[in-house]
């Protein structure tokens, strides 16, 4: 079985999540975890980096779908950033592009986060 | 005359199987020519499709069984996934809106859509001990 793996780090006051390798039914309860974590920490500022996200599935993008409103009625958001071509299409076919920030790279993400202060 | 190659596996209905089932037609897939892109379509559709079957018919049960088929003849693919749970019952489906769910903290409702959305015909067979959903997909 392929891994899914996710890395926590911090620029600033950002929280920035690195997930790789396969997001589906079975790994979206890590990334549930981590997000849980962050938003229990009153942590709203986030930005997931998907450069080493190789596939996503629904369930995938259901966690998104679960926190993005609490992240939201604090102040803050979840940015997507440097998805592959596969995995933006994904995202695109469900119509997320309107309804989430989702960006090229981390740091147009940082300067978005920075011009809504 | 049709060329026609045909390829099964019988996997337990857990999320654990999900990247060997995505390995099983993605390798056939790719060996049968089919270009990147349209393996990546049947390797999701035929995830949602499983991953549906775990969760809706047998409700999480990792002791019961999903047959997964592939059908290759010279002009498409048909991906045939067989359960013996809960039928799906096509008339209660509603399509996502995801503006609204994300509004209610809700989801679900992706991976029927997706599957209709990736592949160009599919069937639901229901009889009185079976499941199968047929999922046609043309060569490119």
């Amino acid at each position: 079985m392929k891994n899914f793996k996710i890395n926590h780090r911090t620029i600033s006051w950002l929280d920035v999540l690195d997930l790789h390798g396969e997001l589906d039914a079975h790994t979206a309860s890590q990334l549930e975890d981590s997000l849980k974590l962050l938003i229990d920490s009153n942590k709203s500022n986030i930005i997931v980096n998907c450069r080493e996200l190789e596939y996503i599935a629904s369930a995938g993008l259901g966690v998104f779908m679960a926190y993005i409103e609490d992240v939201r009625v604090s102040g803050g958001d979840i940015k997507l950033t440097n998805m592959n071509e596969r995995v933006y299409n994904v995202f695109d076919l469900l119509g997320f592009p309107t309804l989430y920030d989702i960006l090229d790279d981390e740091r147009d993400a940082v300067e978005k986060f920075s011009s809504e202060v | 005359m049709k060329k026609t190659a045909t390829y099964h596996i019988t996997v337990e209905a857990s999320t654990r199987n999900l990247a060997k089932v995505r390995d099983f037609v993605s390798n056939h897939a790719q060996a049968e020519g089919f270009s990147p892109a349209s393996v990546a379509d049947l390797c999701l559709a035929v995830d949602e499709a499983y991953t549906n079957i775990i969760k809706h018919a047998y409700k999480y049960d990792a002791t019961q069984l999903v047959k997964i088929n592939l059908e290759f003849n010279n002009n498409e693919i048909c991906v045939a996934l067989t359960d013996s749970g809960d039928s799906f019952d096509k008339s209660t489906y509603v399509e996502p809106d995801i503006e609204r769910q994300i509004k209610d903290k809700r989801r679900g409702g992706m991976g029927v859509y997706l599957i209709h959305i990736l592949m160009d015909k599919v069937d639901y067979n229901t009889s009185t001990d079976e499941n199968e959903i047929r999922m046609y997909k043309q060569r490119d």
